[in-house]
C-alpha cells in the first residue's frame, strides 16, 4: 500500500472513535472507585440518631454528646440566658437565622429551638471545625452577654449559636435535624417520623 | 541480525558486556553518574538536592519499619505508636528518625528552593525542572499532612479538622468534597484508614515519580552554578565542558561530606531534641484524639504555618482559603515572574537582592506569626507580612525588569 491509498479521513475516525471509546471506559470505571470513597452503609448507619435524656438537666447545664462522631451541644438555657438573646441582635451577622442550611425550618426562629428553654447545635465552629468553648459568663465590661467562643480563630456565638459580626465564621453554628420524643428526651440526627 | 546474535559463540567481555547488551547499564551510568559534567565552583547552597534524597530514603526506609508495628484504625492507632515508643525493641529511634525526618525533610527542601531562588535555577532552560519540584513540593505538603493525622493524637485530629474543612470553603462543590475526603460525616477511623493508605502507598510513588523525571529533567538540560552562566559554552575536544567536573567522584565525594555533616544535626536531634521544644512533635498530640473538646491552643507543625499565619490573617472563611491557596501555589510562577536577565544573585541589582532579603525576613515572620496564638497584634503583623509575600511575586516583573545587572563572566568565578 503506497502513501495515495491512505483513506485519512477513515484513519482519522477511527483514532478518535477509539480514543473516544477508552475515554468513556475509563471514566465509567472510575465511578466505583470514587464512589468507594463516600460514606459507607455502615459509616451511614452508625449515624444513626442518638437519644438524650433531659430528665436530670439543670437550668444553665450543657452537655457534650456525639453524633455520626460529630459534637452536639444540648443546653438548658436559663431565663436569664433567654433573656439575653434580643440584646445582642444588633452585633450578629445573621440574627434572624436567614441562611437556610443552617437549621432545619423548625429551629428557624428567635430562640433557633424546638422549645425556647433547650438549645441544640454542633459544636463545630462554622469557620474550620474546631469545637467552641462555652463561655457563659455575663462580663458587662467586656460587653460580652455569654455564648461561645472558638479557641482557633477567635469565632465568636451568641446562646442560640448565632455569629457575631467581624469573625471568621461566616454563619450561625448548624441545628441538627432532632425532636422531642417526650417532654424529656430527644432523638438527635432525626425528625420525621412519630411526632 | 542483531548484536546478540552476531557474538554468539564468542564469550568475551564478561558480565557487564553481557548485561550492556541487554540493557543501557554502562551508558545510563556515564550518562547520568561518571559523565555527568556540573560546574567545578558549587558551593554548598548545592549539596540540598542530594540531602533531599538522603532524607527520602530515611523516611521511606524507617516508614517501612513502622508499618510493621503501627495499627490504622482509631482504637488502636494511637496505642500502636505508644507500642512502638515503648515495647518495640529501638521502636523508639525508628519512630524518632522518621518525625525528625518529616521536619528535616522540610528544611532541606526549603533551602533547596531558596538556591533557585538565589541562582536563578528556575530560569531558563530549567522552567520545567523548577515545575516539576514545585509538584514534589505539594506532594510532600500533602504526605506530611497524611502522616500527622497517623498517630491519632489531639493535634493530629484537630489540625486534620481544621485543614479538611478549608476545602469547605469551595463554592457548591466543598461540602460534597470534604465528604469524599474523610470518607465519614466527621474525620473517623474510615479517614485514618484511607490517610494511612495515602500517606504509605498513593504518595509515596508520586513522590518518587516526580523525583526521577525531576533528575531527568535536570540532566537533560544540565545543573546551573553560583555564577548562572552555561558552562556548555566551552567544551575542550572531546565535548566535555571546561569548567565541569564529573558528578562521580568528584561531586559525590564533596557532597559525602555534606551528607556526614547532616547526618550529625540530625542525630543530635533525633537523639537529645527529638520533639524540638514541641516543633516537631507538638505536645498536645501526646494525648489521644478527644472529639469533644479541641485543644486551647491550635497550629499546624512549623512547615506548614508560614501558610497557616496568611490563612488567620484573613477574617473572612472563602477569601482566606483563597490566600492560603495563592500563597502556596504562587512559587510555581516564579520562572515568568522574573523577568531578569541574569540568573546568579552575584550579578543582580540592589532591587532584586532587596527584594530577597525582605521576602526571607517575610517568610520567617509568617511562620513564627502562624505559630503564636492569634492576639490582635499578631493578627495585624501577619497582615503587614502577608502583603509583602504577595508583593515579592506579584510586583517580580517590575522590579526584576528595571534592576541594573552586572556583567556576568564568561567562564565560571573558581579560586584554585
Amino acid at each position: 500500500m503506497t502513501e495515495d491509498d491512505l483513506d485519512r479521513n477513515r484513519r482519522h475516525f477511527l483514532t478518535v472513535a477509539t480514543v473516544a471509546t477508552g475515554a468513556i471506559g475509563a471514566g465509567l470505571v472510575a465511578i466505583p472507585f470514587i464512589s468507594s470513597l463516600k460514606p459507607s452503609a455502615r459509616a451511614q448507619a452508625l449515624g444513626a440518631p442518638v437519644e438524650v435524656p433531659l430528665g436530670s438537666m439543670q437550668p444553665g447545664e450543657m452537655v457534650r454528646v456525639l453524633w455520626r462522631g460529630r459534637l452536639v451541644f444540648v443546653l438548658r438555657r436559663t431565663k436569664e440566658m433567654l433573656a439575653s438573646l434580643p440584646i445582642v441582635v444588633d452585633e450578629l451577622r445573621d440574627p434572624n437565622s436567614e441562611v437556610v442550611e443552617q437549621q432545619p425550618d423548625y429551629a428557624a426562629n428567635d430562640t433557633r429551638s424546638v422549645k425556647p428553654e433547650y438549645l441544640i447545635v454542633e459544636g463545630s465552629c462554622t469557620h474550620l471545625g474546631c469545637a467552641p468553648l462555652e463561655d457563659f459568663e455575663v462580663r458587662p465590661a467586656e460587653e460580652w452577654g455569654g455564648g461561645f467562643f472558638c479557641p482557633c480563630h477567635g469565632s465568636k456565638f451568641d446562646l442560640a449559636g448565632r455569629v457575631f459580626k467581624g469573625v471568621p465564621a461566616p454563619t450561625n453554628l448548624r441545628v441538627p435535624p432532632h425532636r422531642f420524643v417526650r417532654d424529656d428526651l430527644i432523638l438527635i440526627g432525626q425528625d420525621t417520623g412519630a411526632a | 541480525m542483531s548484536r546478540i546474535e552476531a557474538e554468539v559463540g564468542k564469550p568475551q567481555g564478561g558480565l557487564i558486556k553481557w548485561i550492556d547488551d541487554r540493557f543501557p547499564m554502562t551508558s545510563t551510568l556515564k550518562y547520568h553518574v561518571t559523565e555527568y559534567y556540573a560546574s567545578k565552583n558549587f558551593n554548598w547552597w548545592f549539596v540540598f538536592g542530594v540531602l533531599a534524597m538522603v532524607v527520602l530514603v530515611i523516611q521511606l526506609l524507617t516508614g517501612i519499619f513502622l508499618t510493621m508495628n503501627y495499627k490504622p484504625a482509631a482504637a488502636e492507632a494511637f496505642a500502636s505508636v505508644e507500642y512502638i515508643m515503648r515495647d518495640v525493641e529501638w521502636g523508639w529511634l525508628i519512630r524518632y528518625m522518621h518525625s525528625t525526618g518529616a521536619s528535616f525533610f522540610f528544611i532541606v527542601v526549603y533551602l533547596h528552593m531558596f538556591r533557585a531562588m538565589l541562582y536563578g535555577s528556575y530560569k531558563k532552560p530549567r522552567e520545567l525542572i523548577w515545575l516539576i519540584g514545585m509538584m514534589i513540593f505539594f506532594v510532600l505538603m500533602a504526605e506530611g499532612f497524611a502522616g500527622y493525622l497517623l498517630p491519632w493524637g489531639q493535634m493530629s485530629y484537630w489540625g486534620a479538622q481544621v485543614i479538611i474543612s478549608l476545602f469547605g470553603a469551595i463554592p457548591v462543590v466543598g461540602d460534597a468534597l470534604v465528604e469524599i475526603i474523610r470518607g465519614d460525616y466527621s474525620i473517623s477511623d474510615i479517614t485514618l484508614n484511607r490517610f494511612f493508605a495515602l500517606h504509605v502507598i498513593v504518595l509515596p510513588l508520586a513522590l518518587i515519580g516526580l523525583i526521577f523525571v525531576h533528575i531527568v529533567a535536570l540532566h537533560e538540560v544540565g545543573s546551573n552554578n553560583p555564577d548562572g552562566i552555561d558552562i556548555k559554552k566551552h567544551k575542550d575536544e572531546s565535548g566535555k565542558p571546561l569548567d565541569g567536573v564529573a558528578f562521580h567522584p568528584y561531586h559525590t565525594s564533596k557532597d559525602l561530606v555534606g551528607i556526614i555533616v547532616f547526618l550529625m544535626i540530625f542525630s543530635a536531634v533525633v537523639f537529645f531534641a527529638p520533639d524540638m521544644g514541641g516543633m516537631f512533635l507538638e505536645h498536645a498530640n501526646f494525648e489521644p484524639a478527644n472529639l469533644t473538646a479541641t485543644p486551647e491552643h491550635i497550629a499546624p507543625v512549623w512547615y506548614y504555618t508560614p501558610y497557616y499565619a496568611i490563612l488567620r490573617a484573613v477574617p473572612d472563611k472563602l477569601w482566606g482559603f483563597i490566600l492560603f491557596a495563592m500563597a502556596v501555589v504562587l512559587p510555581v510562577f516564579l520562572p515568568w515572574l522574573d523577568r531578569c536577565r541574569v540568573r546568579s544573585i552575584r550579578y543582580r541589582g540592589w532591587m532584586y537582592k532587596t527584594a530577597l532579603t525582605t521576602f526571607v525576613i517575610t517568610f520567617v515572620m509568617l511562620g513564627w506569626l502562624g505559630l503564636q496564638a492569634a492576639t490582635p497584634t499578631y493578627v495585624m503583623l501577619a497582615r503587614v507580612f502577608s502583603v509583602l509575600y504577595f508583593a515579592f511575586f506579584l510586583l517580580m516583573p517590575f522590579y526584576t525588569a528595571m534592576d541594573k545587572t552586572k556583567p556576568e563572566p564568561d567562564r565560571v568565578i573558581y579560586h584554585d
